[in-house]
């Protein structure tokens, strides 16, 4: 470790960092604007500027920039000398002689880093006195606001956007002092990922339209450690609410997980929290078919009499979207043998694959963190944008590693990004893609082939095989498909550190197992090898690993003869899960279906009794990730009317019932306890965040900061008693603002540090930069590869090839972002960018069936006849067809394998178009 | 490549995208070509309308914002309608110690337009240019591809009245 | 007294098409160094020649040289690259030489290129020289045509392709990082240095950037030898060099003279003085980034280190003349207009800046200035300073631009002190 003098002291400093992260992981205060720990130095602000000595008799210096200076042993820097201060107050000055007077109506005001970098270098009078130069906005789509005349031109946004996230749409234009960010005209941000912009730019430029529709400052916000419930990702996220309304979802950094970023179905998909539809009380359906309002006790004992009194069975329905807890919980309730996972056959089926093949051999689950450090990603029958977003971005980085690499050869360091890439140009590590359809990584794919799943899972056996022959072999490739499986064995091969990626996407074993063939082939040879295969939901994983042992699943309940009189539904809407058929006439044999949810569904509305739930942002409770990462969300406020977290429900429901062990029940602590005790796979999860009594010296964590203001005012135009502040009696968290924030609270949901009031702070937070968190648990991994080599049982079933020129056509879900997720559709923004429903067919199955684009067509699925739109994409493999996952009108689709079409007669067009589809022609 | 994108590249005639594919040959990547391919455009329309830039960026493989983000930084690169010829009078110092602001006025006055301006009759745009390379013979100023250097009032009356 | 660079050039002399070219002995270096001298031993040469650079910054073309990795361990293209970009205000030397004498310009480079073993070439060359541009790729055909370019040169296992890039107009596409992003066809804005170009530049591969001049002057050097070369110069510096004047003098022109001619000489005579009723005020020795020299000056030798002693930098040689009737703020706000004008925008003191101080000398010009922006002119100086910075893009600001631009303000500000204190006393501009 170099020694470096700064302002007269000694420090040991990482070898081969930049002064500017040096002196940050020094705790030392250092203003900045351009240089971002994810992306790097480019030296455009000026904004970190200290003086470098030549040696100790030099007393002049010269000006550097911080983020583009290494620390070398015996180098000698002064931060807090005039010229240097100067410099630095004069940067600001200068940014400011264009910056809006606007602070106080800015959503970027009380945590802008520009305005905490202007308190830091104490410029505080304008002399400029000329004009101003003021630009036009543009609109960019629900999510975010456009405000150029706050820009600084630190160049983040583009760079984030285009060269870390892979936009675009997002460009610098013009030059000068009228250099312009934005795109080339007004129009919604193509990027998933886009949202990140709100916390990338420095300023108020790109700000959240969906918090500034009820614009609430940072420090009126009552937050909560979270966890994003959009997808299998798991990522962190901190959850703020304002007058019982939840108001933005801002990243959390984890190392592990989601790092600095987020993907915009977790940061805009939490709408639904306010929804309308949010059933706020505990209804019992009348004679007539209504629902009466009734109290939680008058709800309780109906169900508690129901359950006691059933003349047959009583079943519970778990949810992988609910918590391990109050999945736990509901089994206690109805009896091991009577609780049914709440997925389909298929769906349990790919999740306890993929739980086999994680635990199973040698090979490695790898955090999103260490996706990005593979050097050659092949990713098998998943659309990772659209299924599990923040992934998508951690395979979108692994693909810089070969520039990586050339720079190390240069010795350019890391940190020179724009150095970094001029060196390495267009060189990428590899990433092949073999998938249905194109998704949004083909731009840096080095190969991309669309097939049906059957087509990926024949290919991905040959690669295994091709790697290492004990694998099965596969007879009657194509000549095309054998010369794809040599070059992803070629690339296999050469790779240091390969990423095998499949998942539920395709809504295929074979092609899971195909996945987990070719790591476990690539593992004998390289031990660096790791697989990571997708999940859909939240909890699908959690919900697996309970229900690992006893799988009854939601088929085998509608499969079933015994006389079912009583079902409790957990957070599940069952209509998602199986054909409407089905439902309705498993529903129709019942006598009471109590249902346990936060937001009117077609399940809801088939309830004898709704008993209101609350989503992540009112309880607390514990989900694992597609890592088997398990990790703890909070509740960030109380939820209304009778609300309350389905965890308690159940256990206010299991004291009524007075069933064994729940008298002893007093809080989640001890719900996760009795978890965590009722299944070996789950050893760990009382470990992932401290407990209620947890304390900082003697004190809970505050939800808001100690700045809230005007708490006191609130209601004084009533009564100037302040009302007694809500009791969480639940977690280490206060609600309000009594109580410690900070780097040394472990739940803090804000970054916050003296003189850093934006989201910059949490390098405050941290061991290092991009380091881990210091006080934080980052999650417990609950599943580990047993570490016997490669396991004995491998994979023989290849699936025959489909039969070709059949008239069906294989039916395959296209996953979108914005519509595909139950919850996050329900959120106002989101909604604006899902696409209405279609179906997807390659230009030889339209020729045939003589359509184009536009045009209807038409099928029979049971005794339903359906009609959908027609999109041409040639990106789909002759004989498919892709229909948009998870839409009300294609839920059904979901549970069959091929449809035989013909032309609609009498369809016509509809006028909205289709160019909301993520991926275009 | 669907079929909007095939007309769109229709926006660029055969001989424009020869001359692009030619100047693609000599560098190392497509996206290299973009200014060259701009200036290409321009020189066969005066300019370079959306829709070629769009047709440009769908030859090069790259995003309108992208190709936009590069047209807009160059001075030469004209992305709004000019007249015929362009006369780019030199503002920079040898010129100006030589007296043209008095120039700038003459050709203002002689055209009846101010600078950034088009005559009604579309024959000249008016751009303000940074140092020609003539400062020997200030003041000067391009019209077309023609250098005319010594300018005087007389010699601005001459050129126009041609 | 030798001139090699302007030997073909005068009023009187054919214009050196290939065939002129080779009867004055052009390309005869070529044949006998491809393949016959080695690589090595040409760079030996210009280092040894004490070559400077042309093109502003007067680095050791032969050192420059020197750091072009020159092992076959990571092979793969070579690039040379001719600065022709030329739009320093003031200069014109560079054209002269590419009208009159493309030939040179070629050769130097296929010279160049050879002692490096670079592979390709560009001229680099600024959109409004249509006569240049049509001069060299014809010149270029020519050459190619008798195998002095282009896949095997003259039978010998060494080709060079060279090719002529036409910007598409901005002043800081002369800055060689900046001009590298616009070959590649990008925004041209600065790289970063380090790396500099001779490890990683066009396409991340190794790529030298010279000057016009700076490439017209290796033929002769490969020719006549080192010694030769600095024997030259008049002064320290090695060489001749085309030194210009513009402005109110009698004859503003460009002469190729030896290096270290003194000022006076150029001014006086090649110049012949100022016009008649017109004085000598001061002048920007090296362009429009080079600091105010004035009359106590002109007896100093035009070269690199003497103008840099006084706090001035010898550019381009080509001088801009302040005369007595010239108003010396006006003259400083057109330069800073030009130069903040042409920023790139991509580091905060020149993007904002320039533009300040322009703003404040046009309150100087039009007679709304108070004491105080006297204070801040000082105080945005210092924020873009020169002084001290070095060829990293690791100074105040991230490439030499906005140094340069405030060289002519600084100088302004020392010698014509009494012109800003009357313009912020009187209300007004006195030359107008
Ligand atoms: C803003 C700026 C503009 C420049 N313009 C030119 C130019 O037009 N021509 C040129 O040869 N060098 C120019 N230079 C200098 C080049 O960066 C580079 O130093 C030069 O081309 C190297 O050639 P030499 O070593 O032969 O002088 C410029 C530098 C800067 C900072
Ligand atoms: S000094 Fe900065 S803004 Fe100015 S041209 Fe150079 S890099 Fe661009
Ligand atoms: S943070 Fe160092 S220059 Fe911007």
């Amino acid at each position: 470790m170099p020694k470096i003098v700064v302002d007269g002291i000694s420090y040991e400093v990482d070898a081969g960092n930049n002064l500017l992260e040096a002196l940050l992981n020094l705790k030392r205060d250092l203003p900045y604007f351009c240089w971002h720990p994810s992306m790097g130095s480019i030296g455009a602000c000026r904004q970190c500027a200290v003086i470098q000595y030549r040696d100790e008799d030099d007393d002049t210096g010269r000006i550097v920039m911080a983020c583009m200076t290494p620390v070398s042993e015996g180098t000698i820097f002064s931060t807090d000398t005039d010229s240097a201060k100067e410099f630095r107050r004069d940067v600001i000055e200068n940014m400011m002689i264009n910056h809006p007077h606007d602070c106080p109506v800015c959503e970027e005001g009380g945590e802008c880093h520009l305005q905490d970098m202007t308190v830091m270098t104490g410029h505080r009078n304008r002399t400029y006195s000329g004009p101003k130069n003021t630009f036009r906005n543009q609109y960019l789509g629900p999510f975010i606001d456009h405000e150029m005349n706050r820009c600084i031109t630190c160049y983040r946004c583009v760079r984030y956007y285009s060269d870390y996230a892979g936009g675009v749409d997002l460009a610098a234009f013009a030059s000068r002092n009228n250099t312009y960010f934005g795109r080339h005209q007004d129009g919604i941000l193509e990027s998933e990922f886009a949202g990140n912009l709100v916390e990338v730019c420095p300023t108020g430029v790109f700000t959240d339209k969906t918090l500034s529709e009820h614009y609430t400052r940072k420090w009126d916000l009552q937050s909560a450690p979270s966890i994003c419930v959009g997808c299998g990702a798991g990522c962190n996220t901190s959850a703020s609410e304002r007058y019982g309304q939840l108001r933005r979802i801002h990243n959390r950094f984890n190392d592990q997980v989601n790092g600095y970023f987020l993907c915009d179905r977790g940061r805009f998909g939490a709408g639904f929290v306010n929804n309308e539809d949010r059933i706020p009380q505990a209804g019992i359906r009348d004679s007539e078919g209504k629902y009466d309002r009734v109290s939680a006790e008058e709800a309780l004992s109906h169900v508690a009499d129901q359950l006691a009194n059933s003349s047959g069975k009583v079943v519970g329905i778990g949810s992988p979207r609910a918590s391990l807890e109050s999945n736990y919980l509901l089994k206690q309730i109805v009896g091991e043998g009577n609780f049914y996972s709440g997925v389909s056959s298929k769906e349990q089926e790919l999740t306890n694959c993929i739980i086999d093949i994680m635990r199973d051999g040698s090979v490695k689950t790898p955090s999103l963190a260490e996706v990005e450090e593979a050097d050659a990603v092949l990713v098998l029958g998943q659309d990772l944008t659209n299924t599990a977003p923040r992934l998508a971005l951690a395979v979108r980085q692994s693909v810089r590693n070969r520039s990586k690499e050339l720079a190390v050869q240069a010795q350019i360091p890391l940190w020179q990004d724009a150095a970094v890439r001029e060196l390495a140009q267009d060189e990428l590590s590899p990433l092949v893609l073999l998938t249905s359809y194109a998704d949004r990584l083909e731009d840096v794919a080095s190969l991309s082939c669309h097939a049906s799943a059957t087509d990926i899972a024949r290919i991905g056996f040959a690669v295994a095989n091709r790697l290492n022959d004990r694998f099965t072999a596969v007879d009657g490739l194509s000549e095309t498909d054998q010369k794809t499986v040599e070059e992803v064995v070629e690339i296999l091969k050469a790779a240091d550190r390969p990423l095998i990626v499949s998942g539920t996407g395709s809504q295929s074993k074979s092609v899971i197992e195909a996945a987990a063939n070719i790591a476990w082939a690539l593992q004998a040879d390289n031990e660096q090898t790791a697989i990571m295969l997708c999940v859909p939901e939240c909890n699908s994983l959690g919900v697996g690993l309970l229900e690992r042992e006893n799988s009854n699943t939601l088929t085998d309940l509608l499969d079933s003869t015994d006389t079912i009189s009583t079902a409790i539904v957990l957070e599940n809407d069952l209509f998602r899960r199986a054909s409407t058929q089905q439902i309705t006439a498993f529903a129709a044999k019942l006598e009471q279906l109590v249902v346990i949810d936060s937001l009117d569904n077609a399940t809801v509305s088939l309830s004898d009794v709704v008993l209101p739930a609350a989503t992540f942002a009112e309880t607390e409770g514990t989900l694992v990730n597609n890592e088997g990462r398990a990790q703890r969300s909070f509740a960030v406020f109380e939820g209304a009317g009778d609300i309350q977290g389905s965890w308690q429900w159940l256990t206010n429901l299991g004291k009524a019932l007075s069933r064994e062990g729940f008298a002893a029940l007093e809080r989640i602590d001890s719900v996760t306890a009795e978890c965590e005790r009722s299944n070996d796979l789950l050893s760990g999860i009382t470990k992932v965040a401290p407990t209620a009594d947890y304390r900082v010296e003697g004190m809970k964590i505050a939800r808001m900061t100690h700045r809230a203001s005007g708490r006191t005012a609130m209601r004084a135009n009533i009564n100037v008693h302040e009302p007694k502040q809500p009791v969480d009696q639940e977690s280490a968290l206060a609600y309000t603002m009594e109580g410690i924030s900070g780097p040394r609270a472990p739940l803090s949901a804000y970054v916050w540090s003296p003189g850093w009031n934006s989201n910059q702070a949490v390098h405050k937070f941290q061991t290092e930069t991009g380091g881990p968190l210091s006080h934080v648990n980052p999650g417990i991994r609950l599943i580990e590869p047993a570490g016997n080599g490669s396991p004995q049982e491998r994979y023989r079933e290849v699936p025959q090839p489909r039969a070709a020129g059949a008239g069906s056509l294989a039916l395959i879900p296209r996953y979108h972002i914005f519509g595909s997720d139950e919850m996050s559709a329900r959120s106002k923004a989101i909604a604006e960018l899902a696409p209405s429903s279609y179906l997807a067919i390659a230009p030889e199955t339209a020729q045939r069936l003589s359509v184009v684009s536009k045009d209807g067509v038409e099928f029979t699925i049971g005794n339903r006849t359906l009609q959908l739109e027609v999109v041409v994409d040639s990106s789909v493999d002759d004989g498919c067809a892709l229909f948009p996952a998870g839409l009300a009108d294609t839920l059904d689709l979901m549970h069959q394998a091929q449809v035989s079409l013909q032309k609609a007669a009498g369809w016509t067009p509809r006028t909205t178009t289709q160019d909301k589809l993520i991926a275009k022609e | 490549m669907s079929a909007a994108e095939q007309d769109l590249i229709q926006a660029l005639s055969d001989e424009e995208i020869g001359e692009i594919e030619k100047e693609i040959t000599h560098l190392n990547g497509r996206k290299s070509a973009a200014i060259d391919a701009l200036k290409i455009v321009q020189k066969h329309r005066r300019y370079v309308s959306d829709e070629s830039l769009q047709a440009v960026a769908n030859l090069l493989g790259m995003s309108f914002a992208e190709l936009d983000g590069i047209a807009t930084f160059y001075n030469l690169i004209f992305r709004k309608p000019v007249g015929e010829k362009v006369i780019l009078l030199c503002d920079s110092v040898s010129c100006w110690i030589m007296g043209g602001v008095d120039i700038r006025e003459k050709i203002k006055s002689k055209l009846q337009i101010e600078m950034g301006e088009t005559t009604p009759d579309d024959k000249y745009t008016l751009l303000p240019m940074s140092c020609l390379g003539d400062c020997d013979h200030a003041p000067a100023m391009i019209v077309g591809e023609d250098v005319y250097r010594d300018l005087t009032n007389e010699r601005i009356d001459e050129i126009f009245d041609e | 007294m030798e001139t090699p660079l302007t030997n073909n050039i005068g009023p009187d002399k054919p214009f050196p098409d290939l065939a002129v070219y080779e009867q004055n002995g052009g390309y005869q270096t070529v044949r006998d160094t491809i393949g016959k001298r080695s690589p090595t031993d040409v760079q030996e040469a210009v280092s040894e020649s004490r070559l400077r650079g042309r093109g502003g910054a007067g680095v050791s073309t032969g050192m420059k040289w020197g750091f072009v990795p020159m092992d076959n361990a990571s092979p793969g293209h070579k690039y040379l690259v001719a600065n022709a970009d030329e739009m320093e205000p003031g200069a014109f030397k560079d054209r002269v030489l590419m009208e009159f004498d493309p030939h040179q310009l070629i050769e130097g480079m296929i010279l160049s290129a050879y002692a490096i073993q670079a592979d390709i070439g560009y001229i680099f060359i600024r959109s409004d020289y249509y006569l240049a541009t049509a001069r060299l790729k014809a010149a270029i055909a020519e050459s190619r045509d008798k195998g002095y370019l282009g896949e095997r040169i003259l039978g010998t296992d060494y080709s060079f392709e060279l090719h002529v890039h036409v910007s598409a107009g901005r002043y800081i596409c002369g800055e060689e990082t900046a001009l590298l992003n616009s070959l590649e066809g990008k925004r041209a804005n600065p790289r970063t240095k380090p790396p500099f170009p001779p490890i990683s530049g066009l396409w991340g591969r190794p790529t030298i950037v010279n000057n016009v001049e700076t490439l017209c002057c290796v033929p002769h050097i490969v020719q006549n030898g080192a010694d030769w070369f600095r024997s030259l110069g008049r002064a320290e510096d090695a060489g001749t060099k085309l030194f210009g004047a513009s402005g109110r003098v009698k004859n503003p022109g460009c002469w190729e003279l030896p290096m270290g001619t003194p000022i006076r000489e150029i001014l006086e005579g090649s110049a012949g003085g100022m016009q008649d009723g017109y004085g000598l005020r001061g002048f920007l020795p090296g362009g429009g980034s080079t600091g105010f020299l004035t009359d106590e000056h002109l007896d100093l030798p035009m070269d690199y280190d003497a103008i840099m002693q006084v706090k001035s930098r010898l550019g381009t040689g080509t001088m801009i003349i302040l005369d007595d009737r010239t108003c010396p703020i006006g003259m400083v706000e057109n330069l800073v207009n030009f130069f903040a004008r042409e920023s790139c925008g991509f580091c905060t003191p020149c993007r904002d800046g320039l533009p300040w101080i322009e703003e404040i000398l046009h309150k100087l010009e039009t007679g709304q200035a108070e004491p105080e922006d006297m204070n801040i002119l000082a105080q945005q100086a210092g924020f873009i300073d020169w002084w001290g910075s070095d060829s990293s893009s690791n100074g105040n600001t991230h490439c030499p631009l906005a140094p340069g631009a405030i060289e002519p303000l600084e100088s302004a500000r020392k010698y014509f002190a009494d012109d800003f204190e009357r313009h912020i006393r009187d209300k007004k501009c006195s030359y107008r």
